[in-house]
């Protein structure tokens, strides 16, 4: 079983110039990992501006290079921070992150597992979220868990349509030898 | 009603201090928490700030360099406590050097139209 939702880039180019970061799950609880996110996204920000040189004779090169550190570390830790959370617990498989460079864009792509039971919620929340205008459903999550004490904004991916006119796509895959585990990939595409 | 005293928490990556004699709450640093319950502290600041008599509360971020969206959210939260309490103005400081900021503090002021949004 392969199900394709939203943006997903089946056939993307092959960029030369990406990095990859993968994690074990090990025995160590999530909060202790936690730190790594952010870390991880500082870092691919970082790396990443070494392809982005600053030019000294442009006074808005400064301004471009900062702003596009700041996505990506943003969108990095937000796709890095889905994945561990939503991880299933009994999975061995790694989870990694990568990010592509494209001429005129960056990818993102992040995998992890998840446990077949919540594979159709997840399925309805990527509904909605390909299917309503972001700005509306934006607010509509904020009003609605101001209400209550729920877990989870569900902000992450809003935030990265909304405020970075990122374009985000899922793919869904069985794992093979494996019945209660759905393979995640999130494809998120942002312009530069 | 109780007035708040000023208080603050304070870790390695950033900090949370509330200045009761300006009535500002002010966020400094990093805030990448996992969920609401590591956030909790914060939000409990939060929510007796959210209270205070004051005509009104403003909300310093300009030196606050990274915001998850979990701290959105919680932000969020706020700008709409305060929003309930109708008569309480409220200000919201950003930083024009802290690109998030431009690019997300605008949704605080969707949430809460009179919001004052200022720069610096």
């Amino acid at each position: 079983m392969t199900r394709v939702f939203g943006h997903y880039c089946e056939r993307l180019p092959d960029s030369p110039e990406f990095l990859i970061i993968g994690f074990s799950p090990g025995s160590i609880p999530l909060r202790q990992r936690w730190r790594n996110n952010g870390l991880s996204a500082d870092f691919m920000a970082d790396y990443l501006m070494t392809f982005f040189p600053d030019d000294e004779s442009e006074e808005s090169s400064a301004q471009r290079q900062a702003e596009i550190k700041s996505a990506v570390s943003y969108i990095a830790n937000e796709l890095l921070e889905n994945a561990m959370k939503f991880n299933d617990a009994n999975s061995n498989l790694p989870i990694g992150i990568e990010l592509q460079l494209h001429e005129g864009s960056l990818t993102f792509v992040t995998r992890n597992t998840i446990s077949r039971e919540v594979v159709s919620e997840f399925e309805r929340y990527i509904e909605r979220l390909t299917s309503c205008d972001p700005q509306e459903l934006y607010i509509e999550q904020i009003e609605k868990s101001a209400l209550g004490d729920g877990n989870g904004s569900g902000l992450g991916y809003l935030t990265m349509m909304n405020d970075y006119a990122a374009q985000l796509g899922w793919k869904f895959e069985s794992i093979e030898g494996d019945e209660g585990l759905v393979a995640i990939s999130t494809m998120v595409r942002l312009p530069v | 009603m109780t007035e708040p005293a000023s208080q603050e928490i304070r870790t390695d990556d950033y900090s949370v201090t509330y200045d009761d004699a300006t009535k500002t709450v002010a966020c400094q640093g990093s805030l990448r928490l996992s969920d609401m319950a590591e956030y909790k502290p914060i939000v409990e600041l939060l929510e007796r700030v959210s209270e205070v008599e004051a005509d009104g509360i403003t909300l310093d971020l300009t030196e606050l360099e990274f915001l998850n969206s979990s701290g959105i959210s919680m932000l969020s939260k706020f700008v709409i406590r305060v929003r309930h309490r109708k008569t309480v103005m409220m200000s919201v400081r950003g930083s024009q050097t802290i690109p998030w900021q431009g690019k997300s503090l605008k949704n605080l002021q969707r949430l809460m139209p009179t919001l004052d949004l200022q720069w610096s």
